[in-house]
């Protein structure tokens, strides 16, 4: 008998996964496909502010399947993962700054613009190696990595549970957030980090670079769910549920529960990072707001609008979310704070599983209903 | 020799003229071209009436070039405004304002730069023989101020007559530093020693200047080193001082946002992130109230401290009632609901109020400053600031430790369902201790419209260092409160001038997350049954 290729092994029993990414599958196809080979005037042509949109989305998507993996699977409640996103947007950022070379305003090949303008003579230690992708590669996940390790370590290792730790989960971003709107920190300050121009020597104003950009989100978003579903399929990820649902207990049985949260910690803040590295040349910015306390709250409501702890609802939550943000910031922006307040208090009200509890809730009762009628 | 004695007539007449005169008679002899003429009226002025308020004003106007008179009817008038060619005045005697006219219609009481010095330097002494201790007062500051060689016989004068402490403290401080300055030999030396225990500004300008001047003695130096340093030493405990009652304000303004947010958590176990937008209502009260009542301002701050209680804490028993009741036993839910409430309550404000900041007015006896000495003022504002903090808290106290209602809701803290049983209405409790934390969330807005901007924002500034302060002094007791909104607000003032504003909260937040790592649960833990959750 043939073996199975390994991705469908992991998402064997994983209906919703399959359904949800095999549609996003579809969509990031035939968005690639309608925006490069049709003509522009056809009616199934994608405008290139679609397919940047949807890139967009799918990093945001990564964001809220990491943070899913911590909240959902282990109960923690980090009301700062925005901040592993910035960082690693940040370190995109940098070497999209460096890629610019001379053809910034001030036309210094050594310096990005804003440093120019702010009188500093050489380029700061921390920004060295960042025209390396290969380096800017592994920063993007060991810079966050390395701050969730140290955060984790210290907070988990003396107890800091349930809302303590959400609230100096959020007092770490809001201070990263003061201290990169610092100009003197050698990151833009309140301006960030933006007027880039290419990646890797391609045009970032290209559509064949959107393009492909577009279908690597999706790879990273795939192969981000996959790492996610097998831990939690594996025993590694039993005990995470079991440390969700009763710590103390697991903690008695003889787990060392901090190693255990220490380490999804740190694999989902590698993954936020990811996530914000894809987000930075789609957008063609990153600034200090996305260390906004409020960034990362509005992220904990994408993914209690899918449904915490199943992975693809995180999902689905990221693109409802976001789609209505953007059709209400743009038709009617003083309804978008009222909806989205709206949201928070109806969702965590009415829909405690998200809108994929309300799925399977309701297929439930159809299942039911087929089941007495089968018996009748 | 016939002009002579036209001259004497003249002068005899001018003299005998003034026994008559007054005021409004004296003045008009200003419209002249004549600058020694003005001089001497000046000069007459200040020694005739001294004790009119109309000089006072008189002679600031005409220093500051603002004094003019009218062509045609030689009244004097004060320039308030001007619009291209057209002056509006109004009338220096009768106050009463005069219809714009054009530029051509005045004519200005010119001054030079020695008029100018004269004026200031008789504007200095003028009270300073007044019978009243406040003008004395002023005065004597003036002059400390203004120090010039010619006044040094004034102020002995001066010292000889005064009785006042603060004002002879002044005197003295002037006359020491005159002497500092301008006399010779034993008495310099003696001078420049003792201002080693003075602390004005002035004092240190002129010791200073003695250690640049390369002309004096290197014993002169020498001292006036030495007194220096001294008067740095007790200027800076002075600047220490300062700080910790600025540190002192800032962990009032703590204590008062974290009150509330301590009660609901400590009691109820929700985490109330529209806790700040409590503070906004409250703050927006009291603007609102300014709008109703413009004339009564000097009140308006005492009244909106009991109306914001009202408005903030009937919202606050609203939400509880829609949503939080809900989502009890829920702690990270009602988080994210009453964060959804949050930004539709910023929203509505929005709406209502405009997106703009708001300006809150002081009233009159909540601006200024106490002075204790020239190195030391307390702002009055932040003084009441701590005051009110102070009896809020022994307030909420009392409500918790004296009243019934107190004792109920401390049943339900410690064991809900017993409560229950023992007959307490604990939906009915939950409301309340939900109102009251709102209540005073929105007291402390008050306070904090007389210290920032009032705008839709305002209590996401706040939100995090209160909820910073309850982490810190360990949930759900008071007093851990009131020493965590103490010590983080004097941390944050003492390390400000050192790292600044930002870095300052950068510290502090690093500070904290080190700190639960030896105590988790803060500084005063809850004890008890229902401790872990």
């Amino acid at each position: 008998m043939k073996r199975k290729p390994i991705f469908l092994q992991i998402l064997e029993n994983d209906k919703g996964g399959k359904i949800v990414l095999g549609i996003l599958a579809l969509v990031v196809i035939y968005v690639a496909f309608a925006n490069l080979v049709l003509p522009q005037d056809s009616l199934f042509y994608v405008s290139t502010y679609t397919v940047t949109l949807l890139g967009k989305y799918l990093a945001f998507a990564l964001l809220a399947l990491a943070l899913d993996l911590v909240w959902g699977y282990i109960g923690i409640l980090s009301l700062g993962h925005g901040a592993f996103f910035a960082l690693g947007g940040y370190a995109m950022g940098m070497y999209l700054m460096r890629q610019i070379g001379d053809r910034g305003v001030y036309g210094n090949p050594d310096l990005p613009d804003f440093m120019v303008f702010m009188n500093l003579k050489e380029l700061p230690w921390f920004w060295y190696g960042f025209d390396n992708p290969i380096f800017t590669f592994i920063m993007i996940m060991l810079v966050p990595g390395l701050l969730a390790f140290v955060f984790g370590y210290l907070a988990f290792r003396s107890r800091v549970t349930g809302v303590y730790l959400s609230i100096i989960t959020q007092a770490m971003t809001y201070a990263l957030m003061l201290a990169f709107f610092r100009n003197d920190m050698g990151f833009g300050g309140n301006n960030g980090l933006t007027d880039f121009k290419d990646i890797l020597g391609f045009d970032l104003q290209a559509d064949s670079t959107r393009i492909a950009l577009l279908i690597i989100s999706f790879i990273a978003l795939f192969v981000g769910y996959l790492i996610a579903r097998f831990i939690i399929n594996s025993r590694l990820g039993r005990v995470c549920i079991a440390i969700r649902d009763a710590e103390s207990r697991t903690r008695f049985i003889g787990y060392k529960v901090e190693q255990y949260k220490l380490f999804i910690f740190i694999v989902s803040a590698a993954m936020a990072g990811v996530a914000g590295a894809l987000y930075v040349p789609q957008v063609g910015i990153i600034n200090p707001n996305v260390f906004s306390p409020l960034f990362s709250i509005e992220l904990v409501i994408w993914v209690a609008i899918g449904g915490r702890g199943t992975l693809y609802g995180a999902i689905v939550g990221a693109f409802i979310v976001n789609y209505a943000s953007t059709y209400f910031t743009s038709a009617l922006p003083e309804v978008w704070l009222y909806a989205l307040g709206g949201i928070f208090v109806v969702v965590t009200l009415f829909l405690p599983k998200g809108v994929v509890g309300l799925i399977s809730k309701l297929n439930l009762r159809k299942d039911k209903k087929e089941l007495s009628n089968a018996i009748a | 020799m016939k002009i002579n004695i036209i001259k004497i007539i003249f002068l005899n007449l001018f003299f005998l003229s003034s026994l008559f005169a007054n005021f409004e008679q004296d003045i008009t002899k200003l419209q002249t071209n004549s600058l020694k003429t003005k001089q001497k009226v000046v000069v007459d002025l200040v020694e005739k009436y001294s004790e009119d308020d109309r000089t006072n004003l008189l002679l600031t106007k005409m220093k500051d070039g603002d004094l003019y008179y009218i062509k045609s009817s030689k009244k004097f008038v004060i320039l308030e405004k001007k619009e291209g060619k057209i002056f509006h005045t109004k009338n220096f005697l009768t106050g009463e304002k005069v219809k714009p006219k054009s530029r051509r219609d005045f004519s200005k009481v010119k001054t030079n730069n020695k008029l100018r010095s004269i004026i200031k330097s008789k504007l200095a002494q003028m009270n300073l023989f007044s019978k009243k201790q406040e003008k004395r007062l002023i005065s004597a500051k003036n002059i400390l101020k203004n120090l010039d060689k010619e006044l040094e016989p004034l102020v002995q004068k001066a010292l000889l007559k005064e009785k006042d402490d603060d004002v002879k403290k002044l005197l003295e401080e002037a006359n020491t530093i005159l002497k500092a300055k301008y006399s010779s030999g034993e008495e310099q030396l003696t001078a420049v020693k003792e201002l080693g225990d003075y602390l004005s500004n002035q004092t240190m300008i002129a010791l200073k200047e003695i250690i640049n001047n390369e002309n004096n003695s290197k014993e002169l130096i020498k001292t006036a080193k030495s007194s220096l340093g001294s008067v740095e030493t007790i200027r800076s405990y002075y600047a220490v001082v300062e700080k910790a009652f600025f540190g002192l304000s800032m962990g009032s303004v703590l204590l008062l946002a974290a009150i509330g947010l301590a009660i609901t958590f400590g009691v109820m176990k929700v985490i109330n992130m529209a806790h700040g937008e409590m503070m906004m209502i409250g703050a927006y009260t009291t603007y609102t109230l300014q709008q109703v009542m413009p004339n009564l301002i000097e009140y308006s701050i005492i009244v909106a401290i009991p109306a914001a209680f009202i408005v903030s804490g009937i919202v606050g028993i609203i939400i509880e009632r829609l949503v939080i009741r809900h989502l009890y036993g829920r702690p990270l839910e009602t988080l994210l609901a009453t964060f959804g409430i949050s930004l539709i309550l910023q929203q509505i404000v929005r709406t209502i109020y405009s997106p703009l900041n708001q300006e809150v007015k002081t009233p009159q006896w909540m601006s200024g400053a106490l002075e204790i000495n020239s190195a030391l003022s307390l702002t009055y504002n932040r003084l009441y600031i701590i005051i009110f903090a102070v009896l809020v808290f022994f307030g909420i106290l009392m409500v918790l430790n004296k009243t019934s209602l107190g004792l109920k809701v401390r049943a339900v803290t410690q064991n809900r369902q017993m409560a229950q049983a023992m007959g307490i209405k604990t939906s009915w409790i939950d409301a309340m201790t939900f109102g009251i934390g709102s209540g005073i969330a929105g007291i402390a807005g008050v306070a904090l419209s007389q210290l920032t901007n009032v705008g839709p924002n305002l209590g996401q500034a706040y939100i995090v260092d209160s909820f910073m302060v309850v982490v810190f002094g360990g949930v759900g007791n008071l007093w851990g409160t009131l020493i965590g909104a103490l010590t983080l607000g004097e941390i944050n003032k003492f390390i400000e001038p050192v790292a600044g504003a930002v870095l300052a909260k950068v510290i502090i937040l690093v500070f904290i997350i080190l700190f639960i790592q030896k105590r988790p649960r803060g500084l005063f833990p809850q004890k008890g049954r229902d401790a872990q959750d």
